[in-house]
């Protein structure tokens, strides 16, 4: 969650979901769901440390590690039994047991032959499940799986499919495969491979990271310019500071808002030079912001870049030749925040927007215990 | 309006002003083309509202009038009529359209009434001048590659366009840079252009005029005020607002004491660094040049996508150096160079690098390196 009021659910737990509660769904239609709910503010120092130690733990099974997001990863055991001296499955429960005692928490685990079979498997049995999908069963145990069991097909393409007399995997089974290319595509042939229990796709350790971005949504909508500005260059520093720990930079910056009616609107620029520097961000930034203030009123903003690469040095300007000054400054400051802190310096925009936000927080923080307590009543 | 012209002036005269014209406008007639037709002649006038190019071809008109009609549909109608074909142009009153009839095609386009479209007003220009065509097309082509994009630095979105005193005499000069690199080609300043302001011509308004003389043969007026700038080509005119700005002091980026110079044949380099730039696939490709006495050695390296080299053979009388640069700027500085080799004037591996084409004293670049 976030925010108190204004934020939308991040994840929930099995009982929540009980209730009808969805990840994405805002706040206040969650909790008018399930008004016991206990609100928690997400801590993603607290997550990033669990999710090191848990990576620490899987790359002690296999070289093969491909993290797909902070709470997800796939790996490829495939000739480490000699190494290790027992089966995958038994290799697994330990780990599952080892990240409970020593991480504290749970995790589900899915086995299987192939990545889409082994994600298929760890939704099988959540929480904390364990789940195994063989070759010889996964025909089988896909057939009468509806087409939108398949990890990427969204409710339009299952209509598509649907309408075309396929209601099933198995369906798909016994379709010919041309058949399917024909009615759609590439797609047809994918439907085909998955349906079948086939996924070609390797664990791709080096699988790489396509954008970095921030976004945070507004205590209240906001249309004033200079606060939105204020948060612009505080979420650049973020993407920033993000971008350089993993030393990247990117080519093109995208700028997000949301309007207090929820319609997203999405701006885009290629920059002459890639980047990961939070003042260039924030310039380019800005061009892009000024042009969408137009009194609407907005419930979120955020940056992004992508088209990444590996950052380089930075680089000198013909004209400007205090750009080179400043990017160094921004370095200075980088080295600063790491020695003492990342609040050991910032600016003037960066300290309103986080004494905004303490404010803000101290308050939230009264709402949820509120909630806490209403739920020991019950 | 009741008129009858050849499909290959029209499409001339048309192709001339219709790229003009915004593909996407909220104000409809902004999309239109203006005709008018009088005295023997069929005038087309497009805007953009900071641009607007005229052009005029000769027709048989029987009935004198203006109109305004979807400029892309009207060029692209016209486009694919055949080439000799005699095109017949009428307004329909009776339903606002305007009938296009050539051979057995027949079209009917949308109108909207000319007095809703928008012309420049045309204030008297400060200074004039006429500037041979082949100087104008160089002044274009050597400088128009180095024009920012970037938006928050809108003074770089033109070439810069002004009277510069040179070693022999004054200059008119033009003048493009993003930052990372700088063009610059001059010509002895035509008669009258003394009192010139500097001023920056917007890039789109730069490929308009481009696209308007490509083809002519002859002399360009040119009358420039504070704020806008016209160029006359025959018939065909096209009047630009300029950039609000002042173009940074350029003249201290250029290098003057860069004295360790390559000299290497233009085109065995462009084609080394384009080979090897292939296995990079980072947009700002960096390719490093490893300076020795009778080569240069160009190499790309990235951990992922691999490694490339390749020597060229040249001369160099400065210390070894090693030096990189951004492999899409340098084939964009190659693209300029006319002659069989190109001079590049180093300093050191962090300072610009000016390059030349000795075929050409009149143009010079500068480059900045990338760290390698």
């Amino acid at each position: 969650m976030g925010g108190g009021k204004r934020g939308v659910v991040a994840t929930c737990c099995y009982m929540a979901r009980l209730f009808g509660v969805r990840s994405a769904m805002p706040m206040f239609k969650a909790l008018k769901l399930c008004p016991n709910a206990v609100v928690v503010r997400p801590d993603f120092d607290k997550y990033k440390t669990a999710s090191r130690a848990i990576r620490a733990s899987m790359d002690s099974l296999t070289p093969l590690v491909q993290q797909v997001s902070i709470d997800e990863a796939y790996l490829d055991l495939s000739g480490t039994e000699k190494l290790h001296g027992k089966a995958p499955a038994e290799m697994l429960g330990e780990l599952q047991n080892n990240i409970q005692r020593d991480v504290g928490i749970t995790v589900s685990i899915g086995l299987s032959y192939n990545k889409f079979l082994a994600k298929s498997a760890s939704d099988l049995d959540k929480p904390n499940g364990f789940a195994m999908i063989g070759k010889a069963e996964a025909r089988e145990f896909l057939a009468p799986r509806p087409v939108d069991f398949i990890h990427g097909v969204g409710p339009a393409l299952a209509r598509q499919v649907s309408q075309k007399g396929y209601e099933t995997l198995g369906g798909l089974q016994m379709a010919e495969l041309k058949q399917l290319i024909g009615l759609f595509g590439e797609t047809g042939l994918w439907l085909h491979e998955r349906a079948n229990g086939i996924d070609k796709r390797p664990v791709d350790p080096r699988s790489e990271r396509k954008s970095v971005s921030a976004e945070t949504t507004f205590f209240e909508d906001c249309s004033d310019k200079e606060l939105l500005i204020d948060h612009l260059w505080w979420l650049c520093e973020k993407v920033a500071l993000r971008s350089k720990e993993i030393g990247v930079a990117g080519n093109v910056l995208t700028l997000k808002l949301k309007t207090s009616d929820f319609k997203t609107r999405t701006r885009r620029m290629t920059l002459t030079r890639p980047t990961q520097l939070a003042q260039v961000m924030f310039r380019q930034g800005q061009t892009l912001l000024g042009k969408e203030v137009d009194g609407a009123r907005f419930r979120l903003i955020g940056i992004g870049i992508s088209d990444l690469e590996q950052a380089g040095a930075d680089m000198a300007d013909l004209i400007d030749p205090g750009a080179l000054k400043r990017a160094r400054a921004e370095r200075a400051a980088d080295i600063a925040k790491t020695k003492f802190g990342s609040n050991a310096i910032s600016t003037g925009r960066g300290i309103r927007v986080q004494a905004d936000r303490q404010s803000r927080k101290q308050s939230d923080t009264q709402k949820t215990s509120d909630q806490t307590s209403r739920h020991k009543d019950t | 309006m009741k008129l009858t012209i050849d499909r290959s002036d029209l499409l001339r005269a048309l192709s001339h002003v219709q790229s003009v014209v915004e593909r996407r406008n909220t104000i409809p007639i902004l999309s239109n083309v203006l005709l008018s037709a009088s005295s023997g002649s069929l005038q087309l006038t497009a805007t953009d509202l900071d641009i607007e190019a005229v052009d005029a071809a000769d027709a048989q008109v029987d009935q004198e009038g203006g109109l305004t009609a979807p400029a892309q549909t009207l060029f692209d109608v016209v486009r694919k009529l055949p080439e000799t074909a005699e095109v017949q142009l009428e307004f329909l009153p009776d339903n606002q359209r305007l009938s296009i009839q050539a051979g057995r095609s027949r079209f009917a386009l949308p109108t909207l009434p000319a007095a809703d479209f928008q012309t420049m007003n045309k204030d008297e220009g400060t200074v004039s001048f006429s500037i041979d065509v082949a100087d104008l097309k160089r002044l274009i082509d050597k400088t128009r590659f180095a024009i920012s994009t970037e938006e928050t630095r809108y003074y770089l979105n033109g070439v810069y366009l002004h009277v510069a005193e040179g070693e022999d005499g004054a200059k008119l000069r033009a003048v493009a840079t993003d930052g990372h690199r700088l063009a610059l080609s001059e010509i002895d300043a035509p008669q009258g252009c003394e009192g010139l302001p500097g001023v920056i011509i917007p890039r789109k308004a730069v490929s308009e005029i481009r696209r308007l003389i490509d083809g002519y043969d002859g002399v360009i007026e040119v009358s420039a005020s504070e704020a806008k700038i016209v160029f006359t080509a025959g018939r065909a005119v096209l009047t630009t607002k300029l950039i609000d700005g002042s173009f940074p002091d350029y003249a201290r980026v250029i290098p003057q004491n860069n004295d360790q110079t390559l000299k290497v044949g233009n085109v065995a380099l462009e084609k080394a660094v384009d080979r090897v730039a292939t296995v990079s696939a980072e947009r700002s490709r960096s390719v490093k040049m490893s300076l020795e006495a009778d080569k240069v050695v160009l190499t790309v390296n990235h951990a992922e996508t691999g490694h490339g080299v390749e020597e060229v053979e040249g001369e160099y009388a400065g210390e070894p150096m090693e030096i990189g640069f951004n492999a899409r700027y340098l084939l964009d500085v190659f693209q300029q160079v006319d002659g069989d080799e190109i001079l590049f004037d180093f300093n050191d591996p962090a300072s610009p690098a000016l390059v030349r084409d000795p075929t050409d004293p009149a143009s010079r670049y500068v480059l900045m390196p990338l760290r390698v």
